[in-house]
């Protein structure tokens, strides 16, 4: 018989802790398969961050380190510059990245360090619970922001990876979305690359921002969360290669 | 008219803020204090409060924003647990350098690494010295009082202190439990108006704060906060006094059950006390001598009173849910200190537990209380420091 489709070798087997329809759990396949598409599973670390993928390291079959909140960047800065053969790469939501980490990711980017930093923006803080995140969209309700976010009070989303493409130390800036086959597709292809610039010694940081949904903390079923990836949030937050 | 109502600790914290009404509360949520937080976000949205509701991008910044917003004259409280108090370790530090009473909820949470989100008291323990009183609830009926106290005692004139009400992260932050809410007008003429000492918007009154302080006057400025400690706990007293008086529930520094001639006794700390005493209780019905000092305010630590309340007994066994690695837990320091001039002094040993959450259930109760017996009638300590329920050990 052909087979048409198997286990990716680098997900453990065993099923995730996500919510149905959660991002997470497509963007580690995605992750997986890139590791194992370039065959760089025994040489690649990984850095697990606090955050819903806290258990990262229980589903994707390389080593990994578990960090404080936000520390990711700096952690894997130490760890690439003592094992500058290794392939490291930190996987972060937009609470661990754009928030109590957004200086950590910002002076990796301007140190130039040769990481690939996966960042799964889902606009909310979903591991504590729902509450607002600096990417939480205008209007949106969370725990925190139970009239909606207001630009007045809590400002504007902040659009990391625009911020990112201008340093001249980050070499590859992508925005997907995983809104749909073709944007699951297109994420793999960015994810890919990101891991292919540091096997070929590119001279700086490489970042695929992936627009993921959350169907428990936006309170609505998952193919509405994907409905309103594409239709909302994306407006915000455009997909597209920003640099390289 | 006072309610009562089934609340979680977390709960009945941000009722109490609500009532306190801060002029701004700066946060970033995290595990197990995140409700307080969301519920006050509730009441802002609700217009409840009229409070700057800041939500901050780590507690470092939550920290200093408080002490930016104290500084300029605004009552300020803030929520936090484990690593999110290990983030404002910094800003802990400048809070009371600067004297601002920033009143923080601490839903006790082990510190990482290993990451763990249960209870321990290793996140407020490592704060000790960071120069903030500490008050301990043992449910959510003590830790929504100590926070209706909080105010009057941390801006008292002769205080001007940060303080902490610390409570157990899920034992009691995320249990329901049937408690009193006392009533807003009352509770808000308790707590009084909050009045600001050489607040920066008093430009009559030109102010600076933290400036530059070498060996000229640093030493000077931490004598005073030691001063304002010791202030602290008179004001402490007398506030819990006002407290019972309005409200009929008493509180003193520590609280003292069936200790008076108790001749084997442990020292505890929050939630586990309430475990302690029914044991307790057990054990006095089979005619043992045995009872409880459980600790309210550990700063500033009331070393006299304690051993005046320990002076009758035999053996003291301190329990810490917390570890100073390379040392004693800080809890058995402080009764060997207040001991060490006690005459006769009592037989003295410390037992760590529940570290990131571990239980300890009555039956082991019951044997700790079966050791000490042991250990007092052969007049020996086996071991004088140890951890209760362990692998490999
Ligand atoms: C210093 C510190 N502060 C706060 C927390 C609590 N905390 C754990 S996860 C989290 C938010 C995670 O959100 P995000 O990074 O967006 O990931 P998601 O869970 O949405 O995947 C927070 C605030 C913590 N662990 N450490």
């Amino acid at each position: 018989m052909k087979t048409v489709f198997a286990r990716t070798a680098v997900l453990k087997d065993c099923s995730t802790h996500y919510c149905p329809g959660c991002g997470h759990g497509i963007a580690h396949r995605l992750v997986a398969e890139a590791i194992d598409e370039l065959g760089i599973q025994g040489r690649t670390i990984g850095i697990a961050p606090v955050g819903c993928s806290v258990l990262l390291y229980d589903y994707i079959d390389v080593d990994c380190i578990e960090v404080a909140h936000g520390r990711a960047p700096a952690v894997a800065t130490g760890m690439k510059r003592t094992n500058p053969d290794k392939i490291v790469f930190s996987y972060q939501g937009d609470g661990d990245l754009a928030s109590i980490g957004a200086a950590e990711i910002l002076h990796a980017g301007h140190r130039g360090e040769q990481l690939t930093v996966i960042f799964i923006n889902n606009a909310v803080y979903g591991m504590t619970g729902g509450q607002m995140a600096p990417t939480t969209m205008l209007n949106q309700v969370t725990t925190t922001s139970p009239k909606g976010r207001s630009a007045v009070e809590q400002g504007y989303p902040l659009q990391v990876s625009e911020v990112m493409a201008v340093l001249p130390g980050v070499v590859y800036v992508e925005r997907t979305a995983l809104d749909g086959g073709a944007g699951v597709r297109k994420t793999k292809k960015a994810i890919k690359h990101a891991f292919e610039l540091q096997v070929e010694g590119a001279p700086g940081l490489a970042l695929v921002e992936v627009l993921s949904p959350c169907p428990t903390y936006w309170r609505m079923p998952p193919a509405k969360a994907m409905k309103r990836i594409r239709e909302e949030m994306s407006k915000f937050f455009p997909v597209g290669r920003l640099k390289g | 008219m006072p309610e009562t109502r089934a609340i979680t600790g977390n709960g009945a914290i941000a009722e109490a803020m609500r009532q306190i009404a801060p002029d701004v509360v700066a946060a970033f949520p995290i595990t197990p204090s995140t409700q307080i937080i969301e519920d006050f976000a509730g009441f802002v949205a609700d217009g409840k409060v009229d409070t700057e509701l800041i939500t901050v991008e780590s507690e470092h910044s939550a920290m200093s924003a408080c002490i930016g917003a104290s500084a300029a004259g605004g009552r300020v409280m803030t929520a936090t647990s484990a690593n999110g108090l290990a983030l404002m370790w910094e800003m802990l530090y400048v809070a009371a350098g600067m004297r601002q009473p920033i009143l923080v909820a601490v839903v006790n949470r082990a510190l990482s690494a290993p990451i763990n989100i249960h209870c321990d008291h290793g996140d407020s323990m490592g704060a000790r010295d960071a120069g903030w009183i500490q008050i301990y609830a043992e449910n959510n009926q003590q830790a929504y009082d100590n926070m209706i106290m909080a105010p009057a005692i941390a801006g008292h004139a002769d205080v001007r202190l940060p303080l902490m009400v610390c409570l157990d992260g899920f034992i009691i932050s995320h249990s329901i439990e049937t408690m009193q809410l006392e009533e807003d007008r009352q509770v808000q003429a308790f707590i009084g108006e909050h009045k600001a000492f050489h607040s920066l918007l008093d430009t009559a009154n030109p102010s600076s704060w933290g400036a530059l302080d070498l060996h000229d006057y640093y030493i000077e400025h931490k004598k005073a906060q030691q001063v304002a400690m010791a202030n602290a706990k008179p004001v402490i007293e007398e506030v819990s006094e006002r407290f019972g008086k309005e409200f009929g529930r008493r509180y003193e520094l520590f609280e003292s059950y069936r200790l008076d001639d108790a001749e084997r006794v442990v020292v505890a700390i929050n939630s586990v006390a309430g475990e302690l005493k029914e044991v307790i209780d057990e054990l006095r019905d089979e005619g043992e001598k045995v009872g409880l000092l459980k600790i309210r305010v550990f700063r500033p630590f009331p070393y006299a009173e304690i051993a005046a309340a320990l002076k009758n007994s035999k053996i003291v066994t301190v329990l810490d849910r917390s570890t100073s690695m390379g040392a004693y837990g800080p809890l058995f320091v402080e009764i060997c200190s207040s001991l060490y001039d006690a005459n006769p002094r009592p037989m003295l040993y410390s037992r760590t537990f529940g570290l990131g959450g571990r239980e300890l259930l009555l039956d082991d109760i019951r044997d700790l209380f079966e050791e000490s017996k042991r250990y007092l009638n052969e007049g020996k300590i086996e071991k004088t420091s140890d951890f209760l329920n362990v692998r490999g050990g």
